[in-house]
């Protein structure tokens, strides 16, 4: 795909010739502006807010707009740079910071596994259908994802209420006789989180299953291993990379969800999502936000990098 | 063998109820009578007619319209050039740069990515004096970014199974890149550029965290009039409006799927 310098793309750009020369001199001619276009679009509005958000996270919040203080600034000619590291000091000192960054661990981890156990034998059963199923399987599985997140979040008030679709029938069939209270619950967290999220685990494990080659299970089943043994020692490692991928991408969003436990959890449901979004518009402490997000970057580091293993590994397999 | 099958047979008629229950519910009680919507009181369609009669909801529903529209149509542009670079392009230096920042946003929570994109438009409004107020514009460019890795997701995949002998033979009979790019590639892409540009639209219409950061007073997009309303507890009308959308999904889905069969059957 070269193009010799004289009749690539740019020479045909307004202005002729002359500017496409220059442009290209610049490193910018055809193929070097077709590269830049993107790259710049990212480095500006990805990249580079990353940056941003880490030198806030070093400021002093002020009155002011905005409001905080500047990281450096001119004063005389001179340089003088104001690092304040005492957002993150007061991140370690007020037990509400730590024991939001735990208990949205615990919450991502455990709507994660109850997605794992669900989105499992639901991908591995559309692996296993007739092939002319599959598509439609899958569609079905994709097809809620399409509708507002916000609305099917929404639906879940108004079964999880007190005066819900489930207490309603619960107590119509004389289960119960007053309403469980699930709304405004960690359970309503999970429920919300496993619902939201669980096309992203099946997905991958489907992708992963599908991929499988039967005639391993029919040797293991020859050599006499019955169905459990077959599952638990050939099936399942062999989906490994399918299991993490799918368990990251419910557990990566999860960490820093936030309309799910602002709906429908409970005020001591406390996910470090909404903790930034509350220091953010209730608090307008911008530095003490910025420092919870690069905190947050952080814990998702190893997830993230898990998630890209397990991708490449699946790549490579097929 | 028997029991296993009928016993993920099971699970997975569960898994589809779990799935399609609380959408179903929605619909369902969107024609209630009643204004407490999980008490059935007879038939009605009386929030439909509040809902058309709700000037912020008509509002807020234009606004995300437009936005969804403009940030699709830039999410697929730069989508489309980044695949094509990272998938027909040999190597150049800022390659795995560019595939890093187009994966990224993928996996980065919303709040994060509506912080930092916020943080950086008071920024340049102080070196800069650009953009001189947040609203719509600012949620275009922060829709447009994460919409972008999502297409760039669907079209990558559709550009490394397209065979690319056609490209190379209209190239050895002399068209230039350019004219190979659009006279061959965009036409053979094209059923992928519309499922991409689907996605970043719902994706768009559907973010509130993000468009809550970057906007400003001016500007209130739908699902941040909705998440107002609902914070104060269920409201029938807004079931009216799920009900809505997802009957415009639903339309958008079979369309769609229509299309994506005839194009298979004229190949």
């Amino acid at each position: 795909m070269s193009a010799a310098p004289d009749t690539g793309p740019s020479s045909r750009l307004p202005g002729g010739p002359m500017i496409g020369r220059v442009l290209e001199r610049l490193g910018l001619g055809g193929r070097g502006l077709v590269i830049a276009i993107p790259t710049l679009w990212l480095l500006l509005f990805f990249l580079i807010p990353f940056l941003v958000v880490a030198k806030i996270s070093l400021s002093e919040a002020a009155i002011a707009r905005p409001p905080y203080l500047p990281v450096w600034e001119w004063v005389d000619g001179v340089l003088s740079v104001n690092l304040n590291f005492g957002n993150y000091l007061f991140l370690l000192e007020d037990p509400l910071y730590l024991s939001a960054y735990i208990e949205s661990i615990k919450i991502a981890g455990i709507s994660t596994f109850i997605a794992l156990l669900i989105g499992y034998p639901m991908a591995y059963l559309i692996a296993r259908s007739p092939e002319n199923q599959r598509n439609l399987l899958l569609m079905l599985v994709v097809l809620p994802f399409w509708t507002s997140f916000l609305l099917r979040v929404y639906a879940w008030i108004g079964f999880l209420k007190a005066n819900g679709i489930i207490n309603n029938f619960l107590m119509w069939t004389g289960i119960i006789d007053e309403p469980l209270i699930m709304l405004q619950t960690d359970f309503a967290v999970y429920i919300g989180i496993v619902y939201s999220y669980l096309p992203f685990m099946i997905l991958p494990l489907y992708a992963n299953l599908v991929k499988l080659d039967q005639s391993y299970l029919e040797a293991s089943a020859d050599l006499g291993a019955r169905p459990a043994t077959t599952f638990l020692t050939v099936t399942l490692p062999l989906s490994a990379s399918g299991i993490i991928a799918g368990c990251m991408l419910v557990f990566i969003p999860a960490v820093g969800e936030f309309v799910i436990p602002a709906l429908l959890g409970g005020p001591d449901t406390l996910m470090i999502g909404r903790v930034l979004w509350d220091e953010f518009f209730s608090n307008r402490d911008w530095p003490i936000a910025s420092a919870v997000a690069i905190v947050m970057l952080f814990v998702l580091v190893i997830p993230i990098m898990l998630l890209r293993k397990a991708q490449s590994a699946d790549e490579g397999a097929s | 063998m028997q029991r296993r099958s009928k016993f993920l047979k099971i699970t997975g008629v569960l898994g589809f109820v779990f799935l399609y229950a609380p959408i179903l519910s929605l619909v369902i009680f969107s024609f209630n009578e009643s204004k407490l919507v999980t008490v059935w009181g007879g038939f009605s369609t009386k929030w439909y007619g509040e809902l058309l009669r709700d000037p912020q909801i008509l509002e807020a529903a234009w606004v995300s319209a437009k936005i969804a529209f403009v940030s699709a149509s830039l999410a697929v542009t730069i989508g489309t050039v980044a695949s094509f670079v990272l998938i027909r392009f040999a190597k150049f230096r800022t390659k795995s740069l560019l595939s890093m920042m187009i994966t990224a946003p993928l996996v980065m929570p919303e709040v994060i990515i509506g912080l930092s994109l916020l943080l950086l438009f008071v920024a340049m409004q102080g070196l800069i004096g650009w953009p001189g107020n947040r609203g719509i514009m600012t949620i275009i460019i922060a829709h447009s970014t994460f919409g972008a890795a999502y297409a760039a997701v669907v079209i990558q995949s559709r550009l490394v199974d397209m065979d690319m002998s056609i490209e190379e033979a209209a190239q050895d009979l002399g068209a230039k890149p350019v004219r190979v790019f659009f006279d061959v590639t965009l036409p053979v892409i094209a059923p992928a550029l519309v499922s991409a540009w689907l996605l970043a639209f719902t994706l768009s219409l559907d973010d509130l965290v993000v468009a809550s950061f970057v906007s400003g007073p001016g500007a209130s997009t739908l699902p941040m009039v909705i998440f107002s309303k609902v914070r104060l507890g269920v409201s029938p009308d807004v079931n009216a409006l799920a009900t809505v959308i997802i009957g415009l999904v639903s339309l958008g889905i079979i369309v769609s799927a229509l299309q994506m069969s005839r194009s298979k059957r004229r190949l």
